[in-house]
């Protein structure tokens, strides 16, 4: 996993393939884009991810030259595009919606881009044939996109948009129209593909999961702002705000104070007990914070474990069984609700009854501590 | 269940093609098999009913196909099918010219704009068709509008009132919104997205509309012009009262045969032509809109 990350590191440092600086937008006078500052490496599978409305696929539009910046500048290579209409662009996008013409056929769809380039006739046919192999759609040259199911159109739409061997690809929401099975297997398609391209992939998405799975690095977005920026590794594990520890899979927040810290730990104390963590991180004593704890990393007990490593007792509220794995919903006395999640690994972690008393803990290392 | 439901939802365009077309249409067709006769009503043989099923054989003995006959020996009605047809061809590609443009133009508009300036072509068509052709002879006669403007402008008089010249400006103006709304409606409706996806891809703002605009909305264009070529085939009003002695059309004609020289059969002969003219049209551009929607 590293190797893919490290490669296009050492190139990134001259300068970045894409840089914005400071771009904003205004949609009637609402900020879609709020001064967002983003370097995007070359040959890196990059996602902007965030909820619907919160500027990715206006920042990706200004990218294309689909929509115009009101402030800031884009570079890509080093060059200020903002003159750049976007037919003159290096930059081609995949719909969300596929966009394909429905008036051609596949073949001249994927053509489509190739004749704006006003390349030979045997040229495009060649480059025709390679794509339509490259998205296994060999022979499917002469149907129309309205004879194709739902994944094969969004291989047409992948395959137009590479044919003119564009500088950097952008996909918006490129898999939301497929349902879940196929979309995982696409994830894993898309990510070969960039790698064996070498290309810089720019996704826009609001799926977490598909984020996680093809970036190398992700920005988390909110309201027009780039509130993290990292490695999808890094921004689960290292969340630096509640919101994207929230919005990056789920977790269980404590409120707490910081009570002391000595070389090793952190004590905190809030309404739900006292914890010990492994560092204070930004925390004060003076203002609040709070302790992040995936549900993954809370550990469940049908009886008290005892010690004094951190844990909490509660209402086990219900459980969910999803095969893999089961979710368990507690209940604090506080009337708080924790969620904790235990992998089906092996037999004999049969679930306490619904009801029961049950008991939740943690390691220090297990829980962030988060100011904002 | 569901059968059943659709047997009674195809009762009503049934019973609506029955009563106003297949009725009338045998009508039609059984006068133009008849010959005229010196009778009232003007043509033999007459269907009488009472005579029940020996009657109809009678009737049906009666028939001839010697109207059809003097359609083909008499170059007249030739002439006004040849005449007809190519006026109404060259109204539909003049209004295809104009109305793609117009078409084209409003959609470029903010939509609250576009509806008010669809609302402003459709406008003028609200008054009476025959008093808006009439202000054409006003426009057109002698010393009329167009003259006094060319006057002023010291440019030569132009006297094309009861030409084919002035059945054409009519037709094309008389048709225009029903060129205009047909292609309004398929440009108004084209994906932006498409219209994106060819700029991304290269196209600068002229190749995407060659590429993607205009080949999306030839089906508008095919619509209009059908709307507007059938009907124009077959008008009345506007050669008779913009069109010369030299202008021949067969709404014309059918009108001359049936009220001036009471020939039914001849009349109804020719609408019947006109009318398996115009099926071919129209036969072509549904085949074509099943291979490509």
């Amino acid at each position: 996993m590293d190797a893919r990350v490290d490669r296009p590191v050492s190139r990134a440092a001259a300068a970045p393939l894409v840089r914005f600086e400071g771009v904003a937008k205004r949609f009637a006078g609402l900020p879609a884009v709020d001064g967002v500052t983003l370097d995007i490496r070359e040959g890196e599978f990059f996602a902007l991810l965030g909820p619907s409305g919160c500027g990715k696929s206006t920042l990706m539009r200004m990218l294309a030259g689909l929509e115009t910046p009101d402030a800031g500048r884009i570079l890509l290579d080093g060059r200020d595009i903002a003159g750049d209409p976007p037919h003159a662009r290096p930059v081609h996008m995949m719909f969300q919606s596929y966009a394909l013409f429905p008036h051609l056929s596949v073949a001249q769809n994927i053509a489509f881009g190739l004749k704006s380039q006003r390349l030979p006739r045997p040229a495009i046919a060649a480059r025709v044939e390679e794509m339509l192999a490259l998205v296994r759609l060999e022979g499917l040259g002469k149907r129309r996109p309205e004879q194709l199911s739902g994944g094969q159109r969004q291989r047409v739409a992948l395959a137009r948009a590479l044919a003119p061997r564009p500088r950097v690809l952008l996909l918006d929401e490129p898999l939301s129209a497929l349902d879940r099975k196929l979309r995982e297997a696409t994830q894993f398609e898309l990510l070969a593909l960039q790698k064996r391209l070498g290309l810089t992939f720019i996704i826009v998405t609001h799926d977490q999961d598909e984020a996680m799975v093809v970036a190398d690095r992700l920005a988390v977005m909110r309201e027009g702002q780039i509130v993290q920026v990292g490695r999808p590794a890094e921004v689960y594990e290292a969340p630096q705000s509640r919101y994207v520890a929230d919005f990056l899979g789920a977790v269980n927040l404590f409120e707490a104070r910081l009570e002391g810290a000595d070389a090793d730990d952190a004590r905190f104390v809030g309404p739900d007990g006292r914890f010990v963590v492994a560092g204070a991180g930004e925390a004060r004593s003076d203002a609040p914070a709070w302790l992040a704890v995936r549900p993954e990393k809370l550990t469940l007990h049908a009886a008290d474990p005892g010690g004094s490593g951190n844990r909490l007792s509660g209402r086990l509220l219900e459980t969910g069984y999803l095969g893999d794995r089961t979710t368990y919903v507690v209940e604090l006395p506080s009337g708080r609700t924790l969620r904790a999640v235990r992998a089906n690994a092996g037999q004999g972690a049969a679930s306490p009854a619904i009801g029961a008393t049950v008991w939740l803990s943690f390691a220090p290392a297990a829980a962030v501590v988060l100011t904002r | 269940m569901r059968r059943r439901r659709g047997g009674l939802a195809a009762l009503v365009p049934g019973l609506w093609l029955a009563l106003f077309f297949a009725f009338p249409f045998l009508l039609v067709a059984k006068l133009s098999l008849s010959h005229t006769a010196l009778a009232m009503p003007p043509y033999a043989p007459q269907l009488d009913l009472a005579a029940g099923w020996p009657g109809l054989v009678e009737t049906v003995r009666g028939f001839d196909l010697a109207t059809y006959r003097r359609l083909i020996d008499d170059p007249l009605y030739l002439k006004a099918f040849a005449s007809s047809l190519g006026l109404a061809g060259a109204a539909t590609g003049l209004l295809l010219l104009i109305g793609y443009p117009i078409a084209y133009g409003v959609t470029r508009f903010r939509p609250a704009t576009r509806r008010l300036l669809i609302l402003a072509i459709a406008l003028p068509f609200w008054t009476s068709s025959l008093i808006r052709i009439y202000a054409w002879i006003a426009i057109l006669k002698p010393a009329g509008l167009l003259n006094k403007a060319l006057g002023l402008l010291g440019l030569p008089a132009l006297n094309i009132l009861n030409t084919n010249a002035a059945v054409l400006l009519g037709l094309v103006y008389a048709y225009l919104p029903f060129m205009v709304l047909p292609l309004y409606a398929v440009l108004d409706r084209q994906d932006a997205a498409l219209l994106e996806a060819a700029q991304d891809l290269g196209a600068s703002p002229r190749q995407v509309f060659w590429r993607v605009t205009f080949p999306l909305s030839l089906p508008g264009a095919a619509a209009g012009a059908l709307l507007c070529f059938i009907p124009m085939v077959g008008e009345f009003v506007i050669p008779d009262l913009l069109g010369g002695s030299g202008t021949l059309m067969l709404g014309r004609t059918i009108w001359t045969e049936f009220f001036a020289n009471r020939d039914w059969p001849t009349a109804s002969a020719v609408a019947l032509v006109m009318l398996a003219a115009l099926l071919i049209p129209i036969l072509l551009v549904q085949r074509h809109a099943r291979v490509a929607p």
